[in-house]
């Protein structure tokens, strides 16, 4: 055989957990077992690649013989040795553990920009990245173009900030280029704090060499010769390869003094977070990065006039930084025919909950929702209806049925009531409680919340209370409107994007859900059958067998019956576990 | 490292020349106590007050930054420090189950330690695997979509590294 031969197998934090490594050496393994050693070796390589989308179906493993690219999914390390019999050595692919059309039609609808080199290239290889055009754009930059140039083509292409709030990016550096200053930073932003989200994880995991040409070009763009990533210690792996990159970059003259040959000197350190959500909003995180509590402050003055130690201070998200490579090599024009009037380009989502594809996406700014969910997501796990889409996490809010043909971007989500917010997409279904989920979000915040302003720290404290107790079957007359003045006033008045965001999960669910609200209030049941308390499990005695499964697994005892005879639930014992209901095969437990 | 031997100018860098010396301290403060919790899994008492002296910082001054942020801890931790992940995704797939079940297994409430210092329990906003949620983390190991058997299969595997 003297074939070409290269297997990609996706080691992302998704591909790592589903068993990648153990893949990784299984292949190995396999190839040296099967004497595919004396010439294929030499045309052979096995890569590790970031994630390139679903999660869902790792691991997933490119064979790439001869240029022709198979897929496999769900792959297991025993496995391996029919894929190398089979496919390698005989040329005829396992067609049964190939990737279905759910596969490609994930990804026909997406256009990648950032994730165009993601799950292709070795994140741990600056050779790999070099190879497909990686640093050409800093060479571009420094050799030819004025820092006023550069914040030129970024501010024509109209990126905005990818880490939620969508400022542009370029009028950001320009306004730091203008500032006079012996000392400027830049910091970017890896504090990716978002329950749902998981979009700047797998772009440094995947390509993190893009996000440190982007910083270095946005260095020279602002005149700032130091910079930080701020990056969240529960990415232990991300870390790790950022490490990797940042001393490769630097073998290669990126970074240090006179980059590549001109005079330029920049270089990156990076911040492990300490685990506090508020650090992601960026005074917080100057003053984390300071060595205080991370507690934000009032703006102005922004960071770009008074940031790091006092000092002007661009801080950008992982995709605004991961985008500008692309923008440099590709040109604006190119850049900004994605995507609406007002929101340019494309963008990272997570689309994650009760979906069937869940994973990593990227589409043009703009895109219909209906698109996203039914034709990329490939619709509702298990056939459940669809209820809602959560977007932004915990400072956004919730998208109900009827609005899915908006668009996605800034502005429209913006008007319902939701945000694009750093890329979050939960979707929940027809067994998701949306007081539950408005609960859910103001546990976390009201956690989350560093208590530095009144309105936030006491607000969402209360707004929480008000909330446990409705789901608990305390809800008053009135509560609705406590809650809606409540939110208000916390949105009004709070210090930072954290409190005034915080009750957005509450206001859109009231706004879209409102008669699930007044459900759990007057007639104190939960509809979607999720908050405990305003449940109770009863045996429907037409379909019950008697076939005693209930009885055994409860945990309390409150079952009883005779074999073959309808059981019996005493609502006095019942602890409302759910156990029975899981267990029977007759659907014969209802609850409600 | 020995809190000791902690070099204030080489942890903090080129930017320590632009700021005061008070300023300088307390930039290295979180990193310091990174690197303590590094060797000793958790911030002694007796170390933070060996720094304060060291830093001549208030030893209230250090506490507070220390308690602000989640990842540090005042008091031992177990040798596995298992992670349920609580963030949107893994929470509307059954998150909550995952921790009880956990509790009840162990006997220990989420934030607690067992006696024998070998596991700790916690949640975490989100580890970010929200593909494969529900997701609990042992140690630095990602385990993903548990159900039923793959809980009895996470609980194995916490007890197998006790020994």
């Amino acid at each position: 055989m003297k074939n070409d031969l290269l297997i990609k197998i996706c080691m992302g934090t998704g591909g790592l957990a589903a068993g990648g490594s153990e893949v990784m050496d299984a292949f190995k393994k396999q190839l040296r077992v099967k004497g595919i050693k004396a010439d294929i070796s030499k045309h052979c390589s096995i890569h590790r690649v970031g994630c390139r989308g679903l999660c869902a179906k790792d691991v997933l493993v490119d064979i790439i013989l001869n240029n022709v690219k198979t897929t496999y999914q769900f792959i297991k390390p025993y496995m391996v040795e029919r894929i190398i019999e089979e496919h390698v050595i005989n040329g005829n692919p396992v067609e049964e553990w190939a990737v279905t059309e759910d596969y490609h039609q994930f990804h026909n609808k997406q256009i990648k920009v950032v994730l165009s080199d993601c799950g292709n290239i070795d994140p741990e290889d600056i050779e790999s990245y070099l190879n497909v055009g990686g640093y050409d754009a800093l060479k571009q930059v420094i050799s030819t173009m004025s820092p006023k140039d550069t914040i030129e083509i970024i501010k024509k292409s109209g990126l905005r900030g990818r880490g939620g709030a969508g400022f542009p990016t370029g009028v950001k550096w320009e306004i730091c280029f203008k500032e006079t200053s012996s000392q400027k930073y830049i910091i970017c932003n890896a504090d990716e704090g978002d329950p749902g989200a998981f979009m700047d994880r797998s772009v440094i995991e995947g390509n993190p060499h893009a996000v440190i040409e982007g910083m270095i070009i946005g260095a020279y763009s602002t005149g700032a010769d130091k910079g930080y990533v701020y990056i969240r210690a529960e990415y232990p792996l991300a870390v790790e390869r950022l490490k990797k990159a940042l001393n490769q970059a630097r073998q290669n003259k990126f970074l240090g003094k006179n980059i590549l040959g001109k005079k330029f000197d920049f270089d990156i350190k990076i911040k492990l977070g300490a685990g506090a959500f508020v650090c992601g909003e960026e005074t917080a995180l100057i003053a984390s990065i300071e060595g205080q509590r991370g507690m934000p402050r009032a703006k102005p003055p922004f960071p770009v006039y008074k940031g790091l130690w006092e000092k002007p201070t661009v801080i950008n998200n992982v995709e605004t930084l991961a985008n500008v490579p692309y923008i440099i090599r590709n040109g604006a024009e190119w850049y900004s025919s994605f995507g609406t009037e007002k929101s340019k380009g494309t963008k990272v989502f997570a689309l994650t909950g009760k979906i069937k594809n869940s994973g990593l996406i990227e589409v043009p700014m703009g895109i219909p929702l209906r698109e996203i969910i039914y034709d990329i997501g490939g619709g509702i796990e298990n056939n459940m209806a669809f209820k809602a889409v959560q977007t932004g996490g915990p400072s956004g809010g919730c998208i109900p049925a009827d609005l899915l043909d908006i668009k996605v971007d800034y502005e429209s989500l913006a008007q319902v009531g939701s945000i694009v917010g750093s890329g979050g997409m939960v979707v929940l279904d027809e067994n998701d409680c949306m007081v539950n989920i408005a609960k859910f979000f103001l546990q976390f915040t009201q956690s989350e919340s560093c208590g530095k302003c009144i309105p936030c720290r006491i607000g969402t404290k209360r707004l929480l209370e008000i909330l446990e107790r409705i789901t608990c079957g305390k809800g008053r007359e009135g509560d609705i409107e406590l809650l809606e003045d409540l939110a208000n006033d916390v949105k009004a008045t709070s210090l930072c994007g954290l409190g005034q965001t915080a009750p957005n999960p509450i206001l859109s669910t009231i706004r879209y859900f409102r008669d699930e609200y007044e459900a759990h209030i007057t007639k104190k049941k939960c509809p979607a059958g999720v908050c405990k308390d305003l449940l109770s499990y009863v045996v429907i005695a037409e379909f019950c067998k008697g076939c005693g499964a209930c009885k055994r697994v409860c945990p309390s005892s409150a079952i009883s019956g005779e074999k073959k005879a309808v059981h019996k639930i005493d609502p006095d014992l019942c602890v409302k576990c759910g156990a029975c209901f899981e267990a029977c095969k007759f659907k014969a437990i209802g609850k409600g | 490292m020995r809190v000791e031997d902690l070099d204030v100018n080489e942890m903090i860098g080129d930017v320590g020349k632009i700021i005061c010396e008070h300023d300088r301290k307390k930039g290295v403060l979180i990193h310091a106590f990174q690197k303590i919790q590094q060797d000793y899994g958790y911030l002694p008492g007796e170390v933070l007050m060996t720094l304060s002296k060291k830093l001549s910082l208030p030893l209230a001054e250090i506490y507070s930054v220390a308690s602000f942020y989640k990842q540090f801890h005042f008091s031992p931790r177990g040798k596995k420090v298992v992670r349920v992940c609580m963030g949107t995704a893994c929470h509307v797939r059954g998150a909550k189950n995952v921790l009880n079940a956990l509790e009840d297994e162990f006997g220990i409430k989420q934030g607690e330690t067992t006696d024998d210092l070998a596991m700790t329990l916690e949640t975490v906003g989100c580890v970010g695997c929200c593909g494969l949620a529900p997701v609990a983390t042992i140690n630095e190991d990602v385990v993903g979509d548990i159900g039923k058997k793959k809980l009895e299969l996470l609980v194995k595997a916490i007890k197998e590294e006790e020994k």
